[in-house]
């Protein structure tokens, strides 16, 4: 009897200890971007692109000309809990003490500084698919930046989601899975799904989640309940959007349907931020989403 | 003969509330609202169609809506926003709440979007490249309402 005991207590600390293994936060070590230097005015350019200052600007901060000051606060409500962007300026109170390679793990890795895993409303799901280079210049950019002295305000979820070990079994399932369009048929449609599946995030707001607030990828950009609560966002996919390439194009620029209705809600700052692409890059997007899988019945 | 008959004019029915959703009880000041922005909509599509390279260039047609656009834009806003009259209050309504909170900001936006139309307008007959490159501002100007001010559409 105590002989079973025993071994049930070790085979019981062996499964707490592969458990606690398998959910350990892994950033990304300093080692891989070792060699690469931040270059802050390509970092500008490409921190637009990811969308970082629709979160991370206080939620009543003037719109301005000015640099934004990504004091954090704006408040997420899903059904896990209410999620607050944190302060990420250059302060310290934001990210000012963190190395490039914490900054390039939060991005891509969704973990902190000191190694706490984050939580997936940051979308390292996407930026996980970006060039190390990339996301070190945007580090390099948020450097310039103003600082806050702002407190970064406590996420404020319900149990058991408030564990964040937890993620690390999240991540197992949601994150390191790569690009969902695989070979991608020439250099125009993967420069798109460069900018639509990693920097500029799309999937996480035209995705439909899962029960755990993953992805489904089986159902890419096939439109997914609004995280506002207000609406749907659109399904993408082919059979879904019966747009010209001109009109999407256009959309994409101006924020104007082919009906001449326009974009609203949160797909304004959006547009507001890939107008400032190329329009190579632009007509890439619109490649990208003529090549990946259709949605059921379209 | 009959039920055919009977069939398109609930067809018709149905088409006019999709269309606009208003009815009898819709408040006057709503639909003058959406009278706007159909205008709004309609003067956009004149210079999209041709930046897109839909439909050939036509400098006067273009100047004309142009011209229309900084009329509309232009409209003094008083009595068109009664409150009582948001997407809570009116079925037919899109206007959230937000915008009786933030009266000042709501109509600073249509300032933005003046300024927008009035350059449309200094170009509008320079050609086709010449719109297209100002539908970016034009376009995205609506934005300054529509990102939370209006309700989505489903």
């Amino acid at each position: 009897m105590r002989g079973l005991l025993l071994s049930l207590a070790v085979l019981a600390a062996a499964g707490c200890g592969a458990a606690w293994w398998l959910t350990r936060p892994q950033p990304i070590e300093a080692a891989a971007i070792r060699g690469m230097t931040g270059d802050a005015a390509r970092g500008g350019d490409l921190f637009t692109v990811a969308g970082c200052a629709s979160c991370h600007v206080a939620p009543d901060a003037e719109e301005g000309e000015g640099d934004p000051v990504l004091a954090g606060g704006q408040a997420f409500e899903t059904q896990f809990g209410t999620f607050h962007a944190p302060n990420i300026s250059s302060g310290p109170a934001g990210i000012g003490e963190w190395s490039d390679a914490e900054l390039v793990s939060a991005m891509a890795r969704g973990v902190a500084a000191g190694g706490a895993h984050l939580y997936p409303a940051l979308p390292y799901t996407s930026y996980e698919n970006a060039d190390l280079q990339d996301l070190v210049d945007i580090a390099a950019h948020l450097r310039t930046l103003p600082g806050s002295d702002a407190a970064s305000r406590p996420n404020e979820l319900s149990f058991p989601y408030n564990i964040r070990r937890g993620l690390g079994a999240w991540k197992r399932i949601y994150a390191g899975r790569g690009w969902v369009l695989q070979d991608p048929a020439d250099p125009g449609i993967a420069r798109g799904r460069y900018l639509v599946e990693a920097l500029a995030h799309c999937g996480q707001c035209h995705t439909p989640r899962t029960a755990l607030g993953g992805m489904d990828r089986d159902r890419w950009l096939q439109g997914a309940e609004n995280p506002d609560g207000d609406g749907r966002i659109p399904g993408i996919a082919p059979g879904q959007l019966d747009w010209s390439d001109g009109d999407i194009a256009a959309y994409l620029t101006t924020g104007l349907t082919p009906d001449y209705d326009s974009a609203g809600g949160n797909m304004v700052s959006v547009i507001e931020n890939l107008s400032t692409l190329p329009d190579a890059d632009i007509e890439a997007i619109v490649a990208y989403l003529r090549a990946i899988p259709a949605a059921d019945g379209g | 003969m009959k039920r055919c008959l009977a069939a398109v004019s609930l067809a018709a029915v149905a088409a006019t509330a999709a269309l606009a959703q208003e009815g009898d009880d819709t408040p006057a000041s709503v639909e003058a609202r959406h009278g706007i922005m159909e205008n709004f909509s309609f003067n956009l599509s004149t210079l999209g169609a041709m930046a897109k390279g839909e439909v050939a260039y036509d400098a006067a047609m273009a100047q004309a809506a142009a011209d229309r656009l900084v009329i509309l834009s232009d409209l003094n806003q008083d009595g068109y926003w009664p409150e009582g009259t948001s997407s809570d209050e009116v079925e037919a309504s899109r206007a959230l709440p937000a915008i009786w909170e933030n009266m000042d900001d709501f109509r600073s936006a249509f300032g933005d979007l003046h300024e927008a139309a009035l350059t449309m307008q200094g170009v509008a007959g320079d050609g086709q490249e010449a719109i297209g490159a100002e539908m970016r501002a034009l376009g995205q100007s609506c934005g300054g309402c529509h990102d939370d001010y209006r309700m989505s559409d489903d």
